[in-house]
């Protein structure tokens, strides 16, 4: 695989959901970093520039819309992939978070095999 | 060897197959799969190595010397590729539940039934020679074995009860209708199947090995002096260079063109790299076992083809020499078990060969055409369902396996086994422009794709089968001289005057470079449909899409009802109950009360339906239910009547006006409050199906995990994520039950029997029922009640419950270290005031005001949310609020604890509401 080494940071407020993604993403080989609300993600994201970031979009406080808007506006981040993964899941959800910039935007509950082979799709034809 | 011995042990053999695929679809059933492993994967598609490859390449390498290896060598060098174009097809497969080649090639024009069609018909005719051989094979292994010359291949006249070959046609497709039709999978997925077909490939790699190292090293001394003799003999000695044989350099580039093309789109290798595949994970590894195993199939067939030349005269067929080396050299045995090998080629060929052939025949054709037949009247009993669907495969199956006996009756002994072989790929070769156009090139357009397929099926029709069924007498042979109408430019064997290449090279370089070019120039100059346009975004962009709903930007409509009577009758009651749950819980809707279905549902249906009776087919289904129907002159006349009568009446009613005005502003107004209460419904409904999901995620994700990846897990992490599923799961179930009693209580809570109480037992009942959570995290309690009675009319379980919410709030927010909670109460008439206090961090000023609202929930900033549902203050205050008194959080000093105060009316005041003093 060609995910070894590469910097992922997962965003959601919820800690158990966390814990699922840090595992799957371990497994790939990628380094994994957490933030649990908007504001903790848009420092983290500055400081790591990773290679993607897993984004929730109900978070309280910043939401993860306005958290891709951000980082979308940031050029030192012009790499960095976006997929959002939300339990909001409907068109117009869909085509806000595509708006935003993200390069997928996934739906919880979610499938494990779909959501790594959605990240490891994106790492290698972005 | 006596045919008893041989047929006993054939038909044992298939019981071992039967025995596998029933225990892997029974653990499968379990949903212990045992075929999602990428070695299973990998040795399931050696399906590729047919008997053709362990009998016929011999005879072919004892004739041709290495030309035989192009057909393994195409493969083994578009393995790399796999990564790319292989996975893209199974992603996009996958996503829209391809059933077969042709639904694949359907799918991508426009879901065009022509091209399904066109597609369907050749793969049936392409690859019914190369069944037929495999029957053939199976004969003369009898034959061979047993020395009888039961008559078999070739032999046109025996009558059918004494032909073996019909016998053998008889099993394999009582053995194929078992093992592929039991039961009608969504997504055509046979795993037991699929075990079956790697273990066969084990077992025919086995077997020939076992034949390669007696004849090298038993009859022989090993390879040196093997290939030392063959070179001392001039007819064994041409053998080992090509241009010694004759093979030109087109012929051997065509010829792995031909098998590269054969690895993917033969409709058993579709079916089982693309359609069975469980996870495009498994292709990396399949990238490097596929071409080790063909290395491994390979190694021997060069010498023991110099073994048979150099043992055997030319009395002994070049096809036999597997079964006659050690049959003649002293080990029967042997040659059994290379039968078995050999049988085990052909029956995993023929199984999914036809099962893949059958799908394809019946989604495509059978049942397209009873729809047609039946188009104004589906629902009556001409297609009804599963059972029927399963009958139509079974026949299709029985109907392949018929014409490839009838097939290797008349024409069989014209060509040698690889020949025949090679007509086949020949023929699904004609496949390959529209499926690598259609993956890349979005301008590729339906009528490009059937003008090239059709006009490279002629040319190859032209060219290789019909010569062969002139030759057996069929036809008239004069084209085959002079060219059809005595044109010389058209004789099948050198068109335009092309000489000097072999048939296989010469129809193949014709067909496929017409094809591509008619392809090619019919795209350009046609324009897309809009539906072609986005399936080919579709497929050429893949990565963009995830799901298989979204993309149809179709606007269509049908009746739910007929939606919903069509998937019952192809799939099942509960899997198309199943369809529209999922459809509503993707999308956040309710169907209960909607009548018609938009472009959205009805493609999300077309999708699903499809996975059964694929695209092409689907769409058919999906337009006989979508069509408009004309409004009738009565109807019409209806209408007008009804309108004529509303202008009447509104006339009266504007005689009326005046009075009903202030009426009409009343309705108005209740109808804003209605509505608006309409809308805080769902608003809520939305909020609480996002509040399961949530913790659904992390317990389907983890519980994946633990399912999929225990051996890797440390037991610390499993007890964790064991730990985490129990809270998940509780938060649930607590979620389901507060709202079940929010439910309750907003339906029938002014309802709830009032009786007088005394709020001092009350509060006792809710601390005893706590009292052994704050023993067990460490929290004191200090409750506080007055000496007298405190009475209050009220009904105790929804009191005890406000109580309890408050004093499990006061446990999860107080103190983590040092927690103290307070809870006391005292009689200021006209209220009873009772209030609960506990020492942690205290409510920030903003957030008083919003936590009695549903769904409020406050947030640490290190560890996201509390657990909790954010309906316990709500459901407290609304009880509250049903006994006339209210619920108020007090001003404290933010981080010196969190007080919250009750005031309830008492009881000889009941009709006096107590005064709401102002605390913010």
């Amino acid at each position: 695989m060609t995910s070894a080494g590469l910097k992922v940071l997962i965003v959601d407020d919820e800690p158990n959901i966390v814990i699922a993604l840090e595992f799957l993403l371990e497994r790939e080989g990628f380094a994994v970093h957490k933030a649990y609300n908007g504001q903790q993600a848009i420092a983290q994201a500055q400081q790591l520039v990773p290679d993607i970031i897993v984004l929730d979009v109900m978070m309280p406080g910043m939401d993860g819309f306005e958290v891709a808007r951000q980082i979308r506006n940031n050029p030192a981040l012009e790499y960095t992939k976006i997929v959002f993964l939300t339990a909001k899941g409907t068109q117009r959800d869909k085509e806000t978070g595509y708006a935003h910039g993200a390069e997928y935007y996934l739906i919880k509950p979610f499938d494990n095999e779909v959501f790594v082979a959605t990240i490891l799709e994106i790492m290698e034809y972005g | 060897m006596g045919l008893s011995l041989v047929v006993g042990c054939s038909l044992l053999y298939i019981t071992l197959l039967f025995l596998i695929a029933w225990r892997v679809d029974r653990r499968a059933d379990r949903g212990a799969s045992v075929v999602n492993n990428p070695y299973v994967y990998a040795l399931s598609l050696a399906v590729y190595c047919t008997a053709w490859t362990f009998f016929g390449s011999v005879g072919r390498a004892a004739t041709g010397g290495l030309i035989f290896l192009g057909v393994y060598l195409g493969p083994t060098l578009l393995a790399p590729l796999w990564y790319m174009v292989l996975r893209k097809m199974i992603v996009i497969s996958k996503n829209l539940r391809i059933t077969s080649i042709a639904d694949f090639i359907s799918s991508r024009y426009g879901k065009s039934s022509t091209l399904a069609v066109l597609v369907t018909i050749i793969a049936v005719l392409g690859i019914v020679p190369y069944i037929s051989i495999q029957l053939r094979a199976v004969i003369f292994g009898i034959n061979t074995l047993t020395g009888y010359s039961m008559a078999g291949a070739g032999a046109g006249h025996t009558p059918l009860w004494l032909d073996a070959g019909f016998y053998v046609t008889v099993a394999m497709a009582l053995f194929t209708v078992l093992f592929a039709t039991r039961k009608l999978d969504p997504n055509e997925r046979h795993e037991g199947l699929v075990a079956a077909i790697a273990f066969e490939s084990l077992i025919k790699l086995i077997a020939f090995f076992a034949v390669g190292i007696f004849v090298t090293f038993f009859l022989y001394d090993g390879f040196g002096d093997l290939f030392q003799q063959a070179l001392q003999r001039p007819d064994t000695a041409v053998l080992f260079s090509f241009k010694s044989v004759g093979v030109s350099p087109l012929a051997w580039n065509m010829l792995m063109m031909l098998s590269l093309f054969a690895i993917v789109l033969l409709p058993r290798q579709f079916h089982i790299s693309v359609v069975e595949n469980s996870t495009p994970r498994h292709i990396p590894t399949a990238m490097w076992v596929f071409p080790l195993y063909l290395l491994l199939i390979n190694i021997f067939v060069f010498p023991v083809a110099l073994a048979g030349k150099m043992l055997f005269d030319a009395s002994v067929l070049p096809d036999t020499y597997v079964l006659n080396l050690p049959l003649k050299y002293g080990a029967p045995w042997l040659a059994l078990v290379a039968f078995i090998g050999g049988f085990s080629a052909a029956t995993s060929m023929i199984v999914v060969e036809t099962t893949a052939l059958s799908i394809m025949f019946s989604n495509h054709i059978i049942v397209p055409l009873l729809i047609r037949a039946n188009r104004l009247e589906y629902n009556k009993d001409l297609v009804s369902g599963i059972s029927r669907l399963l009958d139509i495969r079974r026949l299709s199956i029985i109907l392949m396996l018929i014409l490839a006996y009838w097939y290797q009756k008349i024409v069989g002994s014209t060509y040698d086994l690889v020949s025949v072989g090679l007509i086949s790929f020949t023929a699904v070769a004609q496949l390959a422009p529209a499926v690598i156009g259609g993956l890349y090139w979005k301008r590729a357009t339906e009528q490009g794709a059937i003008a090239g397929m059709f006009l490279g099926f002629l040319i190859w029709a032209y060219c290789l089968p019909l010569p062969s069924i002139a030759l057996a007498g069929y036809l008239p042979t004069h084209f085959l001289e002079n060219g059809l109408f005595g044109l010389q430019f058209l004789k099948p064997s050198a068109l335009f005057g092309l000489t000097g290449l072999d048939p296989i090279t010469h129809a193949a370089f014709w067909s496929l470079l017409f094809n591509t070019w008619v392809y090619a120039i019919v795209s350009v100059n046609t324009r897309p449909t809009t539906l072609n346009l986005t399936q080919a975004d579709l497929f050429v962009n893949i990565h963009k899409y995830n799901s298989g709903q979204e993309w149809d930007i179709l606007k269509r409509e049908a009746k739910i009802a007929d939606l919903r009577q069509v998937l019952t009758r192809f799939l099942s009651e509960s899997r198309s109950a199943a369809i529209f749950n999922e459809f509503e819980k993707a999308n956040q809707v309710s169907l209960v009360n909607e009548k018609t279905a938009h472009a959205d549902l009805i493609s999300f249906a077309e999708t699903n339906l499809a996975g059964a009776v694929g695209a092409a087919t689907a769409r058919i289904i999906i337009e006989s239910i979508t069509k408009e129907e004309p409004i009738s002159i009565d109807e019409v006349m209806r209408i007008l009547e009804q309108t004529k009568e509303a202008v009447a009446y509104s006339r009266e009613m504007e005689a009326k006006n005046k009075q009903l005005e202030a009426l009409t502003d009343q309705l108005t107004l209740a109808n804003d409050q209605l509505k608006t209460l309409d809308r805080m419904k769902a608003d809520f409904i939305t909020t609480v199906t996002h509040e399961l999901r949530t913790p659904v995620t992390s317990i389907k994700a983890l519980s994946k995990i633990m399912l999929d990846y225990r051996s890797e897990l440390p037991p610390e992490k499993a007890d964790a994520y064991l730990h985490i599923l129990v809270t998940e799961s509780e938060r649930i179930s607590r979620l389901i039950n507060q709202v079940l009693d929010l439910e309750k209580l907003q339906n029938a809570g002014a309802e709830m029997p009032k009786e007088p109480l005394d709020l001092r037992t009350v509060l006792q009942q809710a601390v005893e029922s706590m009292a052994h959570l704050f023993t067990a995290q460490h929290v004191s309690i200090k409750v506080d009640l007055p000496d007298e009675a405190v009475l209050v009319q009220g009904n105790n379980d929804q009191l005890v419950q406000v109580a309890v919410n408050l004093l499990s709030n006061a446990l999860k927010f107080c103190d983590p270290e040092k927690g103290a909670v307070e809870i006391g109460l005292l009689s200021a008439s006209p209220s009873a005031v009772w209030w609960v206090s506990d020492n942690g961090p205290g409510i920030a000023p903003g957030a008083r005001a919003i936590i009695f609202d549903k769904f409020t929930q406050l947030h640490s900033a290190e560890l996201g949310k509390p657990k909790g549902t954010g309906l316990g203050l709500f459901i407290s205050k609304t009880i509250l609020n049903q006994h006339g008194g209210f619920i108020q959080v007090d001003n404290v000093k933010l981080g010196h604890g969190a007080r919250f105060e009750i005031r309830l009316p008492l009881l000889d005041t009941a009709s006096k509401p107590p005064k709401r003093e102002d605390f913010y």
